[in-house]
C-alpha cells in the first residue's frame, strides 16, 4: 500500500469514528501489522492539516487518534451543539474523579474516607456521564463495588494515558510543610 | 423577603477545615484544637442561622475534634518511656493533607477540562452497545413493570392454579441469560399472562439484582430496560 494512500484511509477512519481509534483497532482494519508505518502516516496526516490552516485537527487523546475541530473555533461549533458545551463538572464531582482516577480500583467507601462525605449520588452522575465504570468487585465482606477510570475520562480531559497527569507525589498542595518536624513517621 | 446570602460553599467538613487552617495560617502539625474547633463549631452556627442544609457529616467531624481535644487532656495510661505517644491530631493532619492533594489534583483536572471542551469530536450516531450504562433505579423498573403488567391485563383474564416460587423465577431468568449477556425487560415477562406469575417474576428480578447477579441498565433515563448478565463467576457462585 502507498504512503499516500495509507494516510487517506486513516483520515477516513478517523474523521468518520465517533471516539478515539486506538492503534491496536487502526492496524486490525487497515490489516497492517506494523505500527510504525501507521504512526509515520498519522504523523503525516496531523502535519497536513496544520500546514494548511484547517479548522480541524488530528489529536491524540485516550490511547488513540482522532479527528477533532480546532478550539479557536469553539464559538461557531457550540452554536450548532449547545449541550456539550453548557455541561461542566462540579467540585464534587472533579474531587471524586481525581481520587478515582489516582487509587483505582477503589471502592465507594474509601472515596468518602478521603472526601469525608457521601459519594453515591456524585459516582452515579459519574457513571452516567461514563467518565468511569464499575471495575469489579473488592474481595471484602459485601464485595463492595470498584471503580475505575474509562477511556471517555482520558478523551474528556485530553488525556494520551494516565501518564499524562503528574504522580500524586508530584502534588505539592499550598498546605504541605516544607520542612518535615523530626522524628514523624 | 427571600434573600441569600452568598457564602463560600465547604465541600465537607474536611474543606471547612482546611478553610480555617489557611485562613488562621495554623500549622497543619500543630493544630490548636480547642480554637480549631470553636471556629468549626461557629460554621456549624453560621449553617443553622442561614437555614442551610448541611450535612450529618459536618456533625461527625465536631465529634472528632471533641473527641481529640480530650484525648490531648488525658494522660494516656500506657505510655512506655522510650516511646513517644501519638499525637492524637496526627491522623486527622494526615487526611487533611491527603484531602489537599486531590484537591490540588481537581483543580488539575478542571483546567484540562477548559481546554478540552473547545475541542470537538465526533458526536455517536446510532447509540451502540456500550450506550447502556445507566443504572436502572427501583422507580424504573416500577415502571417497567406496571407497563408489562398493563399489557398482559388487556390480554387474558382466566384462573389458573400455579404453584410459584421466587426460586423457580429467579432460575428461569439465569436460563434465559445463559448464552446471552443481555435481555429486554419485556422477554423476561413474554409469555406470561397471569399477575401472580408476572409478580413473582418481577421480585425474582428485583432479588437477582439485590444479589447483583444481573444489573438492570438503560441507554437514557426514563429508556428501555436491559437486563444485563453479571460476570460469569458470580453467577456460578449464587
Amino acid at each position: 500500500m502507498e504512503r499516500e494512500e495509507l494516510k487517506r484511509i486513516i483520515e477516513c477512519l478517523l474523521f468518520f469514528s465517533d471516539k478515539p481509534l486506538s492503534m491496536d483497532k487502526l492496524s486490525k482494519i487497515i490489516e497492517i501489522d506494523n505500527c510504525d508505518e501507521i504512526t509515520g502516516a498519522i504523523e503525516d496526516l496531523k502535519r497536513e492539516y496544520e500546514l494548511r490552516n484547517s479548522g480541524l485537527q488530528v489529536v491524540n487523546i485516550a490511547e488513540g487518534y482522532q479527528i477533532c475541530t480546532r478550539s479557536e473555533f469553539s464559538s461557531w461549533v457550540s452554536k450548532l451543539h449547545k449541550s456539550q458545551t453548557t455541561f461542566q463538572l462540579s467540585l464534587p464531582a472533579l474531587e471524586t474523579l481525581s481520587i478515582i482516577a489516582y487509587k483505582q480500583p477503589v471502592t465507594r467507601g474509601e472515596i468518602e474516607k478521603i472526601r469525608g462525605v457521601d459519594a453515591s449520588c456524585v459516582l452515579r452522575t459519574l457513571l452516567e456521564r461514563k467518565l468511569i465504570r464499575i471495575s469489579g468487585r473488592k474481595k471484602l465482606p459485601g464485595r463492595p463495588i470498584l471503580y475505575g477510570t474509562t477511556q471517555e475520562f482520558r478523551r474528556y480531559f485530553g488525556l494520551r494515558d494516565l501518564s499524562e497527569i503528574p504522580s500524586l507525589d508530584e502534588i505539592k498542595p499550598p498546605l504541605t510543610p516544607t520542612l518535615y518536624p523530626e522524628g514523624r513517621g | 423577603m427571600d434573600y441569600r446570602v452568598r457564602l463560600e460553599v465547604f465541600e465537607g467538613p474536611l474543606d471547612l477545615l482546611l478553610h480555617l487552617i489557611k485562613k488562621n495560617e495554623l500549622d497543619i502539625f500543630n493544630i490548636p484544637i480547642a480554637q480549631i474547633t470553636a471556629d468549626y463549631l461557629n460554621y456549624i452556627k453560621l449553617f443553622r442561622k442561614l437555614n442551610l442544609d448541611f450535612a450529618g457529616e459536618f456533625l461527625v467531624m465536631a465529634s472528632t475534634l471533641i473527641h481529640i481535644k480530650s484525648r490531648m487532656l488525658l494522660p494516656s495510661i500506657e505510655t512506655v518511656e522510650e516511646e513517644e505517644p501519638e499525637d492524637p491530631r496526627a491522623e486527622l493532619a494526615a487526611r487533611l493533607l491527603e484531602y489537599e492533594k486531590f484537591k490540588e489534583a481537581a483543580s488539575m483536572l478542571k483546567e484540562r477540562e477548559i481546554i478540552q471542551r473547545d475541542i470537538y469530536g465526533r458526536l455517536p450516531m446510532i447509540p451502540g452497545e456500550e450506550e447502556y450504562t445507566i443504572e436502572a433505579s427501583l422507580f424504573d423498573l416500577l415502571d417497567a413493570f406496571q407497563r408489562v403488567v398493563f399489557r398482559a391485563e388487556k390480554e387474558v383474564r382466566e384462573i389458573i392454579q400455579e404453584d410459584l416460587r421466587v426460586e423457580d423465577r429467579i432460575r428461569e431468568i439465569l436460563n434465559l441469560l445463559e448464552n446471552r449477556r443481555f435481555i429486554s425487560f419485556e422477554t423476561i415477562f413474554s409469555g406470561q399472562r397471569t399477575k401472580r406469575l408476572l409478580i413473582v417474576t418481577f421480585l425474582a428480578l428485583l432479588e437477582l439484582i439485590r444479589l447483583r447477579m444481573v444489573f438492570a441498565r438503560q441507554a437514557e433515563p426514563f429508556g428501555n430496560i436491559r437486563v444485563y448478565r453479571a460476570k460469569q463467576e458470580l453467577v456460578a457462585q449464587g
